[in-house]
């Protein structure tokens, strides 16, 4: 399988929107919240728009927007996004003044924008766009349903190019409820040192990340994607370890191939012990580099890790903030990326150089 | 009128969140819907908690909207006339 | 790609039935499921009606086999979903690749609500197991885990075409070889907050829903899940019992014209029932019925109305709105007509458009208003239309 990953548009808690450079300057956290660095909106949407969008929805059209423009398509022929919590702001809005007015009083706004599919739809309706539109919520497969819904339309010739974009927001009642559950640290960390404090609980991050897919190369292409694959609740470690090679020879790549593999530690023990097992069994002469440090813990960073692998291998350096030893001279030509939320969504995407 | 004209006019801005609209750039008799201000079916909805919220006037055939929601004048006359009947 | 995906088995629970049978009884009564507000706990309880399955939590949670303490979508999507697979009678399930596609608007909002109203008044307060399974994809992966199915879950939200889209994906992965068999369809329980949204927009109906009447006045909410069992043809061969139809045609498109509002011309559903046709190779003329989005609502009829002049004109198949029985189950609607659309060609049924008095003006066809029966449904068209511009539209064909 090969398919172009033509153009990016990313919004995270770190720089990574617009003209800047790959991660040069890393953004420090202290604290057990990122929150996404937001652009200046009025050059991208019309204020005409804007007015109605809650926070999530400006996110994912804007980092939509900068990733069609870089790809240099006006209008794709699928818009499919993922979100596992959907427009939380606006549905916190309308739940709130529901209970506070007793079902009285309420208007609309809230809730037309509160649907999961509101960012998909939004982007649609300012390309003018009639083609294909989808809209995945499938927790830690939000992502990557998405990317498989836009892979195959691809391989069914139903679209030359599409867009595919994940969008999940922290809002204060959301971090506050998912604190009580236990997801995050009870205490400050910096998000530099998530992993040499590996305890209970994770940092949160959200993100609005977006691709340009296309079937045919061009001369401006980041990578090729070559592979995706999910795999729900696996039983055990073996059963995690007998996914990835499958996977592996299903792509008939050898582990010694990967220059790079991307994994998804998060500083949270429990999670981390997947991690511990594979670096000690098919990953233990790999190159390894995390991310979650970088944009935060949320059930669709598996984009974020996409948009570092294509930006990895499009300028052909790993950014020192990886803390990445011995990569220096070697080209990063295939990268692996294993993601896993809550060690029940897992999934692997194998990216390569053009 | 004049007063309850300047005051629709924060009171829209603020429902509708017109972020970079000020009240004097609204015009009394400006249409509001479409080529005016460029208001919608929706905002018509926001308009009709706002007329029940601020005026305890309830707006109750959804069809009545286009003519109350003319222009910021229309709204007034109309909210002066039904608070008249109120009393 | 070139598999035909046959459907091996249906389950519905709806306002007018437990299962299949259930609703088919009703429609051939002519019985509708709307009704006053008994089970939904709202300010709006006899103000405005709604088409409720007629259980209480505890009722479902025993016929489905699940505690009475979840989402009450998630116990309707495991009644239904349940029903399908039995239904189809694959013996060797554990020796194929499975799936579970299913679709809902709002997850497991019914207990967040409760959530909320205590949350809101102490952040520390409110019960943490009433928002675990607050997510759409909780509510799917509640029912994949009791059904055994691990190959592929998903989950797709796009407003009341949702479970339509559900359905289509789950035929694309049967065609790229992906998956052996899929479930697939939706689930949605009515809520305050989905109640309170719709009553905000002014298009409830506060009397019972007249789709495709020139005096409609909205829609009535409904409830329910409906799954279709969709197989390849491989496996279909090897089943002992005769598949129900084929799905031949599938197509998903965006009116791009506003948030919630249909553009005049519908011009999204248009493309969503041309493109299907495009898809099974089909001509109108081959269509012999159309289940309707028909949802009661002045905009979506006169759009959806419009896009079948369009694309019929002058020669209309036999169509009708079964939301007139079941009310509209927006992420449910999808699966539940498609369950209905492959049981009119399979019983060669055709359900009446109920309350049907004065046909709209602008169109130059009618709904059918009474049952018909034994009519040969060569090919069945079914329409799911949403907020977000979200129009899909399936076709349905008799083996």
């Amino acid at each position: 399988m090969k398919m172009y990953i033509r153009g990016t548009g990313n919004i995270s808690p770190q720089k990574t929107f617009g003209d800047v450079p790959f991660l040069e300057e890393p953004v420090l956290y202290n604290g057990i919240r990122l929150t996404c660095i937001e652009p200046d909106y009025k050059d991208i949407i019309d204020p005409k728009m804007i007015r109605r969008m809650s926070r999530i929805i400006r996110m994912g059209v804007a980092a939509a927007n900068a990733c069609l423009q870089e790809a240099a398509i006006p209008v794709p022929d699928a818009i499919i996004t993922g979100t596992a919590y959907g427009c939380l702001q606006d549905t916190d809005l309308f739940l709130t003044k529901m209970v506070e007015q007793k079902e009285e009083l309420l208007t609309p706004t809230a809730f037309i924008q509160s649907t999961h599919n509101t960012i998909g739809a939004q982007i649609g309706l300012l390309l003018k766009s009639h083609n294909y539109n989808n809209a995945f919520v499938h927790r830690g497969f939000s992502f990557e349903s998405a990317l498989l819904d836009g892979i195959m339309l691809l391989m069914e010739n139903d679209a030359s190019n599409v867009l595919v974009g994940a969008i999940d927001e922290i809002t204060d009642n959301s971090h506050a409820i998912l604190k009580r559950f236990g997801l995050y640290r009870t205490a400050a960390v910096s998000n530099m040192d998530l992993y040499s404090t590996v305890s209970r609980g994770t940092i949160a991050g959200e993100g609005a990340t977006f691709f340009l897919l296309a079937k045919e190369p061009s001369s401006h292409d980041y990578a090729q994607l070559n592979g995706l694959a999910t795999f729900y609740k696996p039983k055990d470690h073996a059963e995690t370890e007998q996914h990835i090679v499958n996977f592996l020879a299903t792509h008939s790549v050898h582990i010694s191939d990967i220059d790079l593999v991307i994994i998804g530690r998060n500083g949270n023990a429990k999670d981390d012990a997947v991690y511990d097992r594979l670096t000690q069994t098919i990953f233990n002469t790999s190159i390894l580099a995390n991310y979650k440090n970088l944009c935060g813990e949320y059930p669709t960073a598996a984009a974020f890790a996409l948009w570092l692998a294509a930006g990895i291998i499009k300028n052909g350096i790993v950014p020192a903030v990886l803390n990445v030893s011995n990569t220096t001279g070697k080209t990063m030509k295939k990268i692996l990326i294993h993601n896993h939320y809550q060690d029940t969504h897992h999934s692997l995407l194998l990216v390569s150089a053009c | 009128m004049d007063k309850l004209m300047s005051d629709l006019k924060t009171q829209i801005i603020a429902q509708l969140n017109m972020q970079d609209v000020k009240p004097e750039d609204i015009g009394d008799d400006q249409p509001l819907f479409v080529d005016g201000l460029g208001l919608d079916s929706i905002d018509a909805l926001e308009l009709i908690v706002l007329l029940q919220q601020h005026y305890k006037i309830k707006l109750s055939n959804a069809e009545d909207g286009p003519k109350v929601f003319q222009s910021v004048r229309t709204i007034a006359e109309y909210i002066t006339a039904h608070q008249n009947q109120a009393a | 790609m070139s598999t035909t995906v046959f459907i091996v088995g249906v389950g519905a629970i709806s306002a007018i039935g437990d299962n299949v049978a259930g609703c088919l009884a009703s429609f051939k009564k002519g019985k509708a499921g709307i009704g006053d507000m008994v089970y939904l706990d709202s300010a709006y309880k006899n103000k405005i009606p709604v088409a409720e399955v007629k259980h209480t939590n505890e009722q479902l949670a025993a016929l489905a086999g699940m505690s009475p303490k979840i989402s009450r979508t998630a116990l309707l999507s495991s009644i239904a979903a349940k029903e399908a697979m039995d239904d189809a009678g694959i013996s060797n399930m554990d020796a194929l690749r499975t799936g579970f596609i299913s679709a809902n608007t709002v997850g497991g909002m019914d207990k967040t609500e409760n959530f909320f109203s205590e949350f809101l008044s102490n952040p520390g307060k409110g019960k943490l197991r009433n928002v675990v399974n607050h997510e759409c994809g909780s509510v799917t992966e509640l029912v994949a885990d009791q059904l055994g199915i691990k190959n592929y879950v998903s989950t797709i939200s796009t407003a009341c075409s949702s479970s339509a889209n559900a359905i289509f994906l789950a035929a694309r992965m049967i065609r790229h070889n992906m998956l052996d068999v899929v479930i697939a369809g939706g689930a949605d329980a009515i809520t305050k907050f989905t109640l309170n949204g719709f009553n905000t927009l002014m298009i409830l109906d506060s009397d019972y829903c007249k789709p495709f009447d020139e005096n409609r006045k909205g829609l009535n909410l409904g409830e329910g899940a409906g799954y279709v069992v969709l197989v390849s043809e491989k496996i279909a061969k090897t089943l002992p019992k005769k598949a129900y139809c084929t799905l031949s045609g599938y197509c998903n498109a965006n009116d791009a014209y506003h948030q919630t509002a249909s553009s005049p011309d519908g011009i999204g559903s248009y493309l969503a029932m041309d493109g299907a046709l495009k898809k099974s190779g089909l001509l109108p003329s081959d269509i012999d019925y159309i289940n309707l989005h028909g949802t009661g609502t002045q905009n979506n009829d006169i759009a959806e109305g419009t896009a079948i002049k369009r694309l019929f004109d002058p020669h209309y198949p036999k169509m009708s709105s079964t939301k007139t029985f079941t009310g509209h189950t927006l992420g449910a609607c999808g699966g539940l007509e498609a369950v209905f659309s492959a049981m009119a060609i399979h019983h060669k049924i055709i359900y009446p458009n109920l309350r049907l008095q004065t046909p709209m003006k602008e169109l130059p066809f009618v709904p059918e208003t009474v049952l018909g029966e034994n009519i040969t449904v060569r090919h069945a068209l079914s329409n799911s239309f949403g907020f977000g511009g979200n129009c899909s539209s399936l076709i349905f064909s008799k083996l």
